[in-house]
């Protein structure tokens, strides 16, 4: 069966609690995984203490902080810190988020931050996302045509563009595949919410001319019918993206082939 | 540890062409038994709180028989196309899950054809 526990050397142990910041009045407790390759050690969860009234709005504000004034080891991945890149995608206070547009404001209690789910952890809270990023490579994520190219631009009509609404925001930082439980068990062969959203993108883009070679590609019980509609991916996307409907729109397709 | 590029990984064995059909049929069944489980409950409900005469009343009427008939054939097809979707979520072990879907399809099948023989009995006897 699949294995519900964490192996004796991944379960998280208690870790430091670093020292509260001197004078500071308005204090928030961040509850943070640790885990270092090099030390043998199992993880833990740090405890650190950062003064509300000398920090940004955003989660990522209080990591830059920690990382900055108290603890220069902690590790996380940060980079446009305004929902674009992706980057900072990690399990914040049981959901995935990204820490540059979640807002402290919308945690009670303690904020506890953890790596996304079910990925192997490079170190703290970043995820190896090797395998999730070669899943995307291998739908083509590539406009496909066999005609010969215009003198001008592949043309494309306003309506058929709006089709490509909702999908084309997808920054890929993952934060649906690893909150998808189909994912978690089968997410060697399942290519998991984000890939198939991308997928359907190109399905429908009008210029495409790879629609049946791309549905043959997902035409598979593990690639695609592995979600049974459950819905994390859509209600965890930091973008307010839908993936479980454009996984839905590819199945229609697929009946639409033989019906 | 085999070096494979990630792609190659990813690709795998390359796309199985099947899972629509599996789907498509899951849809099938399942509309097929909104009627069906309605039309098969309440007389079987209703004959099963009065006793031996009253299920045998009840399937030698030639609609309640074909009624279950038709309930356990589709019922039990349903039950082994999601029970293979389950097998194949949660069971990784390859010998094992091949085990447990051989195993689903012959427990389903020998009941659909139970279900179905019991009605027959009953209704050619009459």
């Amino acid at each position: 069966m699949v294995q519900l526990t964490l192996p004796k050397n991944s379960q998280i142990r208690v870790g430091k609690t670093w020292p509260k910041p001197e004078g500071a009045k308005n204090l928030r407790t961040f509850r943070i995984y640790r885990w270092d390759p090099d030390d043998g050690q199992n993880p833990r969860v740090d405890t650190y203490f950062v003064d509300m009234d000398d920090c940004g709005p955003m989660v990522l504000d209080a990591l830059i902080k920690i990382k900055n004034e108290i603890d220069p080891t902690l590790t996380f991945r940060r980079s446009c810190r305004e929902g674009i890149c992706g980057s900072c995608a990690m399990n914040i206070d049981g959901g995935n988020k990204l820490a540059c547009i979640f807002g402290m404001d919308e945690v009670q209690g303690d904020v506890r931050i953890y790596p996304l789910p079910h990925m192997p952890v490079v170190k703290d809270l970043v995820p190896d996302l090797t395998h999730f990023y070669a899943q995307h490579a291998s739908i083509m994520p590539w406009l496909e045509t066999k005609s010969n190219t215009p003198a001008k631009e592949w043309k494309q009509s306003i309506e058929d563009r709006e089709k490509l609404d909702g999908l084309y925001e997808c920054v890929m930082c993952a934060c649906c595949s690893t909150a998808c439980p189909s994912y978690w068990w089968n997410g060697d062969r399942y290519l998991g919410p984000a890939a198939l959203l991308h997928a359907y993108r190109w399905i429908i883009d009008s210029r495409d001319e790879a629609t049946g070679e791309r549905l043959d590609d997902l035409h598979d019980p593990f690639k695609l019918y592995r979600c049974h509609t459950i819905m994390n991916c859509a209600k965890t996307c930091p973008k307010g993206l839908n993936p479980a409907k454009a996984i839905a729109e590819i199945k229609k397709k697929m009946v639409e082939r033989v019906v | 540890m085999a070096y494979k590029t990630d792609l190659a990984r990813v690709q795998g064995l390359g796309a199985a062409g099947d899972g629509a059909h599996h789907w498509w049929m899951q849809r099938i069944s399942s509309v097929a038994l909104v009627p069906l489980t309605l039309l098969f409950v309440f007389p079987f409900g209703r004959a099963v709180g009065g006793g031996y005469e009253a299920l045998y009343l009840t399937y030698t009427n030639f609609f309640h028989a074909l009624v279950a008939v038709l309930f356990f054939l589709v019922g039990f097809w349903h039950l082994a196309q999601g029970a293979q979707v389950v097998i194949e979520d949660y069971v990784p072990h390859k010998p094992t899950r091949i085990a447990l879907l051989m195993l689903n399809t012959f427990i389903c099948g020998a009941l659909a054809v139970a279900g179905t023989l019991a009605v027959a009995t009953i209704l050619f006897r009459a």
